[in-house]
C-alpha cells in the first residue's frame, strides 16, 4: 500500500491497489521445504514417520508466517499463522479416527466368519468354536425394548411440549429437565436401573429389561429433542387448515402433523438408537454377563456386544501359542468391528431416511 | 345450503388486548360479503372469529354474539369443531397437506373425521368438489400426484375444493388471492362468482377492485386511532360503498387518500 | 341440511373423548419424564445414602466416605481437564475450518467425518486406547521423564504400559471433540453475514474478521460447548476404565502409574466384586458424579439462555 509521496503534480495523486503479497505458490513451496528439512534429522537420527510429520508441520507453521512477516507485515503473518493452525487442528483430529477405523478393520476382519456370527460362547467341549451370537441377540433385544419404551414416551412428550404445553410452567420444567437428562452420565443411568431393580427384585437381580430401562433414560431426551424440532417445523397453516375443516385437535396431530414430520422423527429415533447401541457401562451393571443366548429380556442375564468387548478384553485368556494373540482380544476386535458396522449402518440409514421423507415442497 | 350470519356487538381480544370492538352486522345468505380496510385493522381477526378459528391462538377470546341459523356460536354448549365443519375457511396462502395426494387432499375433511365411505361415494365427492372449484379438468389425470406439485393458483383452488367437500354452510376466505398471480386471481374470482349461488361467502381482501368486482356487500374496517382497537366503520351494498359511501373516511380510503 | 352445532343439552360443550384421551396421554408422557428424573435422584439416594456412613473397612485405605471419594473426584476432574485442554483448541479449529476456511465441498466431508467420530462407541475408543495409543505414547513418556522431569506433571517414573491418566485424558479428548465442534460450528456459522462483511469492508484480514465479528457474537455458544464437552468427559466411563491402570491417590504426576481412577471407571471396575454394602458405597459415589455433571450442564444451559435473552432484546 503505497501512496506516492513525492508528487510532481499534487492534484493527481495516484492510489495503488497492490500491496506486497507472497506468491500464490508460497504455501506449497514452504510445505515442500519443510518436508525436506524435517527429512534430514529423520535420516540422520532414524526417527519414525510420525516424528517426521510433526517436525515438518512445525517447520511449516513457523516458516510460512516468518516469510509472510518479512513480505506482508505482521497482520498478514498472523493471518497465515492462524490459517495454518486451524488446518493443522483439523488434520490432527482426523488422524486418530483414521487410525481407529484402520485398526478395527485390520484386527477385526480376520476374526469375522459365519461361526463367529452364529455361535454363542457357551460350549460343551473345549475345542468347540465360539462366537458373538448371544451378544448380538442381547444387543438387539435390549435396544429394541429400550426403543419400545422411549419412542412413545419421547414422541408424546414432544407433542405435549409443542401442541399442548406452550407457555405453561409444567412445559418449561419438562424442557429444562430434558436438558438435564441429556447430560446424565451413562453409568448413572445404569446405577439408577440397578438401584431400582435390586430394590424391587432383590440384590442379585441381573435382567435384560433393566438394561432397556437404563438405555431409555439416555434415549428419551434425544427422541424428545429431535421430535420437538421436527414438530416445530410443521407450518401452523397446516394445523389451521385441518381445524377449519372441522377436524378435532387430536386427529389433526395424528393425521396431519405427525405424518408431515415423520421423516425427521424417524431420523431422530434412528440416531438415538445408534447412540445407545454402543453403550457399555449401564449394561455392565444391570444386564450382567452370560455365555448363553437368552431370548427373554424379562428373565436372566443378557450379554450385549459392548459388554462382551469390554469383558473379553479384560479377561483375554491364554494364547494357544506363546506370543500369539490371546483369544479374548481377537473376539473383542471382531466384536468391535461388528459394533462399528452396526452403528455406521444406523447412522447412514438415519441420513437416508431423512432425505427420503424430507418435507416435499413440490415445485 | 346456505345460512346467514348475524353479529351483535362483538369484541375480540388477544389476552387483555382488545383487537376489534363493537362489530354489529348481518351477512346475507347466498351472497358475497367483502371486508376491506388498512393493514392491522382487524378484518382477518373478525373473519376468524366467525368460525371460532380465532381461539386457536392461546389467550384469544371474544365477547358478544355471533348467530348462525338461530344459534349462538359462542354458547357454552357449542363445540368449536362442529362449528368449523359448517363454516369452512380458505387461507391467505394455499396450504394443501404435503403428505397427501390431490385426491386425498379433497377428501381430507371427511377422511380426517374418520367418516367411512364407499369408494364410489368418495370418487363422487372428489369429482364434484374439484368441478365446483374449477380444477377438475386440470387435475383429473393426476389425482394421485401430491397436492404440493400444483401451481400456486391450482393449490388455492384445491384448498377451496377441500373446503367445499365437507359441504359447509358458509365459506370464509382470508385474502385468498394475495399470494397469487393475476391470472390465477381472476380464476378464483370467477369461481367465487359461481360459488355464491350455493354458499354464503365472506371474503377479506386488500384489493379494492377485487371487492368491487366480486362482492354484493362491503364492510370497511379501520382503526379508531393508532393503538386503538379496530372497528367497523361502514357496512353497505358494494355499489353504494364505491359510488357514494355514507362515511367520509370510507370515501377517503376507497379513493386512495390513505391506507 | 340442518345445522347442528350443539353437542348436547347439558349446557356445556362436551369435550371430545379423543381429544381428552390424547392430551392426557401427552401430558402423562411429559410427567413420566419428570418422574423418571426424580426417580434417578430418589433411588440413588435410597441405595446410596447408607454408603455414606459405613464402617471404615468399606472405604479401602481411606476411613471416611469423603476420603474415599476425594481421590476419585480428583481423578475424574483431572482426566476431564486434560481432555478439555487438548480438545478445545482442536475443536474450535475444526469448527472454523468447516464454517469459515474450507470451501463447501471440503467442509461437508470434514463435518461428516467428525460426526462419524461422534458415532464410535466408547468401548471401541477404550480398546483402541489400550492397544494402539498407550504403547505409542509409552516411549514419549520415557522421553518426557528424561528431558522434562523437572516439570511436576512429568516427574515419573514413567509408566511402561502407557496406561496413564494422560493417555486416558487424550482418549477422552478425542471423544469430546465432536461435541464441542458441532456446537461451535453452529454458532460460528450463525454469525450475521452483515457483521462479517462490515469487518471485511474495513480491510480486515480473515483472522481479524473472526476476532472482530465472529468471536464476540459466538462467545457464549463457545463457552457452553466447552461446558457440555466437560460434562461428557466427566461422566465417560468405559474409555477411562479400560485405558487407565489406576492405583494411588491425588497426584499431578501425569505419566506414572500412580493415578486415581475416575468415579465412573471406579464403579465399572469394582461393582462386580462388590458386596451389597460395597455397592452402596459405589452408588453413593455415583450420586456425587450425578450432582457434579448436573451442575456443569446446568451452568452450560444457563450461559446459553442468558445469552439468548440478551440477543432477543
Amino acid at each position: 500500500m503505497s501512496v506516492t509521496t513525492a508528487p510532481v503534480r499534487p492534484s493527481a495523486e495516484s492510489v495503488s491497489f497492490t500491496a506486497a503479497r507472497l506468491p500464490r505458490f508460497a504455501p506449497a513451496l514452504v510445505g515442500v521445504v519443510a518436508a525436506a528439512a524435517a527429512g534430514l534429522p529423520v535420516l540422520l537420527l532414524g526417527w519414525g514417520v510420525v516424528a517426521w510429520a510433526i517436525v515438518a508441520g512445525l517447520v511449516f507453521l513457523v516458516a510460512l508466517p516468518l516469510w509472510a512477516r518479512v513480505v506482508e507485515g505482521s497482520r498478514g503473518a498472523t493471518d497465515r499463522l492462524v490459517t495454518g493452525l486451524v488446518w493443522a487442528a483439523c488434520i490432527v483430529a482426523i488422524v486418530p479416527l483414521v487410525s481407529l477405523l484402520y485398526t478395527v478393520v485390520d484386527r477385526g476382519l480376520p476374526r469375522i466368519s459365519s461361526t463367529f456370527l452364529t455361535y454363542s460362547m457357551y460350549r460343551t467341549s473345549l475345542d468347540q468354536e465360539v462366537g458373538i451370537y448371544h451378544a448380538l441377540i442381547g444387543t438387539l433385544l435390549i435396544t429394541l425394548f429400550a426403543a419400545l419404551i422411549s419412542v412413545p414416551i419421547g414422541v408424546m412428550a414432544a407433542i405435549y411440549l409443542i401442541e399442548y404445553g406452550k407457555g405453561k410452567r409444567l412445559a418449561r420444567w419438562i424442557t429444562f429437565l430434558v436438558d438435564v437428562m441429556t447430560g446424565i452420565p451413562s453409568i448413572v443411568a445404569g446405577l439408577f436401573a440397578f438401584a431400582l431393580f435390586i430394590l424391587l427384585f432383590g440384590p442379585s437381580t441381573r435382567v435384560g429389561i433393566g438394561g432397556s430401562v437404563a438405555l431409555s433414560l439416555l434415549m428419551i431426551p434425544i427422541v424428545v429433542r429431535s421430535t420437538e424440532e421436527m414438530l416445530r417445523l410443521v407450518p401452523s397453516e397446516l394445523r389451521e387448515a385441518a381445524y377449519a375443516l372441522g377436524v378435532p385437535k387430536w386427529r389433526t396431530i395424528v393425521k396431519v402433523v405427525l405424518p408431515t414430520a415423520l421423516g425427521g422423527i424417524v431420523t431422530g429415533v434412528t440416531l438415538s438408537i445408534a447412540r445407545v447401541v454402543g453403550e457399555t457401562a449401564p449394561l455392565l451393571l444391570i444386564a450382567g454377563l452370560t455365555t448363553r443366548t437368552n431370548f427373554n429380556v424379562f428373565d436372566g442375564r443378557m450379554t450385549t456386544l459392548p459388554v462382551l468387548i469390554y469383558t473379553q478384553n479384560a479377561n483375554p485368556g491364554i494364547a494357544e501359542t506363546a506370543g500369539g494373540i490371546r483369544p479374548g482380544i481377537e473376539i473383542a476386535w471382531g466384536g468391535a468391528l461388528v459394533l462399528i458396522v452396526i452403528v455406521m449402518v444406523l447412522n447412514l440409514a438415519a441420513r437416508i431416511i431423512g432425505k427420503i421423507f424430507a418435507p416435499k415442497t413440490g415445485h | 345450503m346456505a345460512k346467514s350470519i348475524t353479529v351483535d356487538s362483538l369484541d375480540i381480544y388477544y389476552g387483555d388486548f382488545l383487537a376489534v370492538e363493537g362489530v354489529t352486522m348481518t351477512i346475507k345468505a347466498r351472497s358475497v360479503t367483502a371486508f376491506i380496510g388498512p393493514s392491522g385493522c382487524g378484518k382477518s381477526t373478525f373473519l376468524r372469529s366467525l368460525n371460532r378459528m380465532h381461539e386457536v391462538i392461546p389467550g384469544a377470546r371474544v365477547e358478544g354474539k355471533v348467530m348462525v341459523d338461530g344459534q349462538s356460536l359462542y354458547d357454552a354448549a357449542v363445540d368449536p369443531v362442529a362449528v368449523r365443519r359448517q363454516i369452512g375457511m380458505v387461507f391467505q396462502r394455499p396450504n394443501p397437506f404435503p403428505t397427501m395426494s390431490i385426491y386425498d387432499n379433497v377428501l381430507a375433511g371427511n377422511r380426517l373425521n374418520a367418516k367411512k365411505m364407499k369408494r364410489a361415494e368418495a370418487d363422487d365427492i372428489v369429482e364434484r368438489s374439484l368441478k365446483g372449484a374449477n380444477l377438475w379438468n386440470e387435475v383429473k389425470d393426476r389425482l394421485n400426484k401430491p397436492g404440493m406439485g400444483l401451481s400456486g393458483g391450482q393449490q388455492q383452488r384445491l384448498c377451496i375444493a377441500r373446503a367445499i367437500a365437507v359441504e359447509p354452510q358458509v365459506l370464509l376466505m382470508d385474502e385468498p388471492c394475495s399470494a397469487l398471480d393475476p391470472i390465477s386471481t381472476s380464476a378464483i374470482e370467477d369461481l367465487i362468482h359461481e360459488l355464491k349461488t350455493e354458499y354464503t361467502i365472506v371474503i377479506v381482501t386488500h384489493n379494492m377492485q377485487q371487492a368491487a368486482r366480486v362482492s354484493d356487500e362491503t364492510g370497511f374496517f379501520n382503526l379508531k386511532a393508532a393503538g386503538q382497537p379496530g372497528h367497523l366503520v361502514e357496512f353497505n351494498s358494494t355499489q353504494k360503498m364505491f359510488a357514494n359511501p355514507d362515511n367520509e373516511s370510507t370515501e377517503a380510503y376507497i379513493s386512495g387518500r390513505f391506507g | 341440511m340442518a345445522t347442528t352445532v350443539v353437542a348436547d343439552d347439558t349446557g356445556r360443550a362436551k369435550p371430545r373423548l379423543g381429544d381428552t384421551i390424547f392430551s392426557r396421554l401427552a401430558l402423562a408422557a411429559g410427567i413420566i419424564i419428570l418422574v423418571a428424573l426424580a426417580g434417578v435422584f430418589i433411588f440413588l439416594t435410597i441405595e446410596g445414602a447408607p454408603g455414606l456412613v459405613k464402617p471404615a473397612s468399606f472405604y479401602g485405605s481411606a476411613s471416611t466416605f469423603a476420603g474415599y471419594v476425594a481421590p476419585l473426584l480428583f481423578g475424574t476432574v483431572l482426566a476431564a481437564i486434560i481432555a478439555l485442554v487438548v480438545a478445545v483448541p482442536l475443536s474450535w479449529g475444526i469448527a472454523l475450518v468447516v464454517s469459515h476456511y474450507a470451501p463447501k465441498r471440503v467442509a461437508t466431508p470434514i463435518a461428516y467425518v467428525i460426526d462419524l467420530l461422534a458415532a464410535v462407541p466408547s468401548v471401541v475408543f477404550g480398546l483402541w486406547g489400550i492397544t494402539v495409543l498407550a504403547p505409542k505414547l509409552s516411549p514419549v513418556y520415557q522421553w518426557l521423564e528424561e528431558h522434562a522431569g523437572w516439570v511436576p506433571f512429568f516427574a515419573g517414573p514413567a509408566s511402561t504400559t502407557g496406561r496413564t491418566i494422560l493417555t486416558a485424558g487424550l482418549v477422552l479428548a478425542i471423544m469430546i471433540i465432536p461435541i464441542i465442534t458441532a456446537i461451535s460450528r453452529e454458532v460460528f456459522s450463525q454469525t450475521p453475514r452483515l457483521h462479517e462483511e462490515a469487518a471485511l469492508a474495513l480491510g480486515a484480514t480473515r483472522w481479524e474478521m473472526l476476532r472482530l465479528a465472529v468471536f464476540p457474537y459466538a462467545r457464549s455458544g463457545m463457552v457452553s460447548a466447552v461446558m457440555l464437552g466437560l460434562g461428557r468427559a466427566l461422566g465417560e466411563t468405559m474409555a477411562v476404565a479400560m485405558v487407565l491402570s489406576a492405583g494411588g491417590g491425588i497426584s499431578f504426576n501425569l505419566i506414572s502409574n500412580t493415578n486415581p481412577a475416575s468415579i465412573a471407571s471406579n464403579i465399572a471396575s469394582n461393582y462386580r466384586e462388590g458386596t451389597p454394602g460395597k455397592i452402596q458405597v459405589l452408588i453413593a459415589t455415583g450420586l456425587v458424579l450425578f450432582l457434579v455433571t448436573f451442575l456443569v450442564n446446568f451452568a452450560a444451559r444457563w450461559v446459553v439462555t442468558r445469552n439468548e435473552r440478551k440477543l432477543a432484546r
